[in-house]
């Protein structure tokens, strides 16, 4: 790939140079419509022999004011795509390659891996907040609440005075449905649920652009995780905010993303509007994935689920890394690695999925054909 | 000696007098009254093996924590070194310093606490001798001790920056002071909490080979006399201080953790 790069490179620096036709690069900017633009992300874990590959070449947009929605089993990336994008991999996590753009409200482009610290120390919560699978230990045990929250808004928000500070507080345990008198509590003295909503409350303390939420509501009650979803959704339509909701559960994700992606294995595998991805997935793993959640409506279906289990990415299967458990596998699956593309076989805009059987219609399953 | 009275009477009226902190006139510096002789020695030790003591605790602690958030930085160079010496015999570290500091290059005293010129009060020449004279037990005291509180919280530190909340303030954008200290240190030092007040427990009890290697007239030196006098009534006053000591130490330590964790409170 690079060598072919340099080759291309030189040939085109051995051409005769005319110079009323400059060859312009292709923008490396942000459409814009994105504010996230993450390029071909590579992340292992460990280092030399030992080394696991946890996320391989990994791109994703995310629209302004678009809710993305992050699937997958677990163990196939999504927590460590949501730590390398904001550059918190913890140790022995390394990202190997890639690019992550991000386009303030005001135009301005950073790139986040190649920024300074004090820079990346500004954008990180105040445009690109986060809320972290483990939310029940995302709370410091020895401060109250109120100083957890009120120590990120001074410290991205200098000028406001003491009084509008705890006002915000205040305003955001309501918005997640805590009294205000639960802002003197210290950690410990929450239940699991006030925590998380607690983490969701402080993420949208400063009115970010980019909220990634790794799986908010686990911990929740389903009467709760609903509040809590149509709460997201509301903000989003009044401020406009970005949403990465990563989860389990698919039946979540078809009621409030606007698109979704599916993992497997450290790399995407299908990309699509939710709606569309939920009716008619193109993927076989798609497709298993959703027959493993029961639908919300519409006749009871039989839940198959997917045989098998993940694959060790210490020692991944070659070609296709979802062939062993594939019903419908190919010779070719073994052995080649599909690419994320336009399906050609049936080509949709906005749709992308990596998989032999869409080469040719003649391949494809009735199933994966709708 | 030869009381009439029968033994359990005699341990009674000893009991009384001790809470009234009558022990005794003490052999060894007959007549003085043993509460006497332990009021004037006391305040030696606490102020240099408490102070030493403290010293140590906040030096490793802070050292630990930067070792502990850099792993890998030069700071971990410091290990080794503080390891060594607290590998050393406390004895005869205290005797090499001696040689080095105060007889090849006379620039401290080998002994004693404070010079003989001074006079014991609250003025500066007499001050000035006693923290002159501290320095080299205390120098000793703080290396012999100081790699514990280092290693102790190096260790407490790395496992707290892994901790969920650590990663939550850097996503935050909180500066790496304010993580370090307030979200990484604050929690790992609560286990050295419980280390220092044993250590604390132990200054007067642990202070007996320091005060002889420098002859220093504190409450370990006084035990030493007091055992090779066969003074009875010295020896059994310092072992109940020495007890207190350690109570007092627990009782601290308990009083400290309710005020640093919150999750010890009842409120
Ligand atoms: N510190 C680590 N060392 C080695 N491998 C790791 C480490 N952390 C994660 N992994 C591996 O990276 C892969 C992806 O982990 P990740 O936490 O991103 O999964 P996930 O999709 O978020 O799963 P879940 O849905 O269970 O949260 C897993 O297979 C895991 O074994
Ligand atoms: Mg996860």
């Amino acid at each position: 790939m690079t060598t072919q790069t340099r080759q291309e490179r030189a040939e085109r620096s051995s051409r005769p140079s005319r110079p009323e036709v400059r060859v312009v690069p292709p923008p490396a900017q942000l459409a814009d419509d994105l504010v996230l633009d993450i390029r071909e992300l590579s992340v292992q874990y460990g280092y030399g022999e030992n080394a696991v590959q946890a996320l391989k070449g990994v791109s994703l947009q995310l629209g302004r004011g678009e809710i993305l929605g992050l699937a997958g089993e677990s163990g196939c990336g999504k927590s460590t795509l949501a730590y390398a994008a904001t550059r918190l991999l913890p140790p022995p996590g390394v990202i190997t390659g890639g690019e992550v753009h991000f386009r303030a409200v005001d135009g301005q482009e950073h790139e986040l891996l190649s920024l300074s610290d004090n820079e990346l120390r500004a954008v990180r919560w105040s445009d690109l907040a986060i809320v972290f699978q483990g939310a029940m230990n995302s709370l410091n045990p020895v401060y109250r609440i109120s100083r957890q929250i009120l120590d990120a808004i001074q410290v991205h928000r200098p000028t406001w005075s003491s009084k509008q500070r705890q006002d915000r507080a205040k305003e955001l345990m309501q918005l997640v449905g805590i009294p205000a008198e639960r802002l003197r509590a210290f950690p410990h003295q929450l239940s699991g649920g006030m925590r998380q909503r607690v983490m969701i409350a402080m993420a949208l303390a400063l009115e970010p652009q980019i909220l990634i939420m790794d799986e908010p509501t686990t911990a929740l009650d389903v009467v709760m995780q609903r509040q809590i979803v149509e709460q997201i959704v509301q903000l989003r339509d009044r401020m406009g905010f970005s949403v990465i909701f990563i989860t389990h559960d698919v039946s979540l994700l078809i009621e409030i993303a606007d698109r979704i992606a599916i993992m497997y294995a450290g790399e995407i595998i299908e990309q699509g509007p939710a709606e569309e991805l939920y009716r008619r997935p193109r993927h076989p793993y798609t497709r298993g994935l959703l027959k493993s959640f029961p639908p919300l409506k519409g006749p009871k279906t039989e839940l198959t689920g997917i045989p098998g289990s993940p694959p060790d990415l210490a020692n991944l299967p070659t070609g296709c890394k979802f062939h062993p458990r594939c019903p419908f596998a190919m010779e070719k699956c073994v052995t080649v690695e599909p690419v994320l593309q336009i399906s050609p076989a049936k080509p949709e805009p906005g749709r992308t999925v990596a998989c032999w059987l869409h080469e040719d219609e003649a391949l494809l399953p009735q199933e994966l054909a709708r | 000696m030869d009381d009439p009275q029968p033994l359990w009477v005699q341990y009674w009226n000893y009991i009384g007098r001790i809470l009234r902190g009558d022990f005794g006139l003490s052999f060894t510096y007959y007549p003085t009254p043993v509460s006497e002789v332990i009021a004037q020695a006391l305040p030696w030790t606490i102020g240099l093996v408490g102070i030493a003591t403290l010293l140590s605790f906040i030096i490793g602690t802070s050292v630990g924590v930067l070792a502990g958030w850099r792993r890998g930085s030069w700071i971990d160079g410091v290990l080794p070194v503080a390891t060594f010496f607290s590998a050393v015999p406390y004895f005869w570290l205290g005797l090499i310093a001696i040689m080095i500091f105060a007889v090849w290059i006379p620039i401290f005293p080998a002994s004693g606490g404070y010079a003989w010129g001074a006079i014991p009060g609250f003025n500066i020449e007499f001050m000035g001798s006693v923290l002159y004279y501290g320095i080299l037990p205390a120098v000793t005291i703080i290396l012999s001790s100081v790699a514990g509180w280092i290693l102790g919280m190096r260790n407490m530190m790395v496992t707290v920056s892994s901790e969920d909340f650590v990663t939550v303030a850097h996503a935050k954008g909180l500066k790496e002071r304010t993580v370090m200290v307030g979200y990484a240190a604050r929690n790992a030092v609560l286990p050295q909490i419980s280390g220092f007040a044993l250590a604390l427990g132990f200054i007067v009890g642990g202070t007996l080979v320091t005060e002889i290697v420098f002859s220093y007239p504190g409450i370990g030196f006084v035990l030493f006399q007091a055992v090779n006098a066969k003074d009875y009534p010295l020896m059994q006053a310092i072992f109940l201080v020495i007890t207190i000591a350690v109570l007092v130490a627990n009782l601290l330590a308990d009083v400290l953790y309710v005020v640093l964790d919150p999750r010890t409170r009842q409120d």
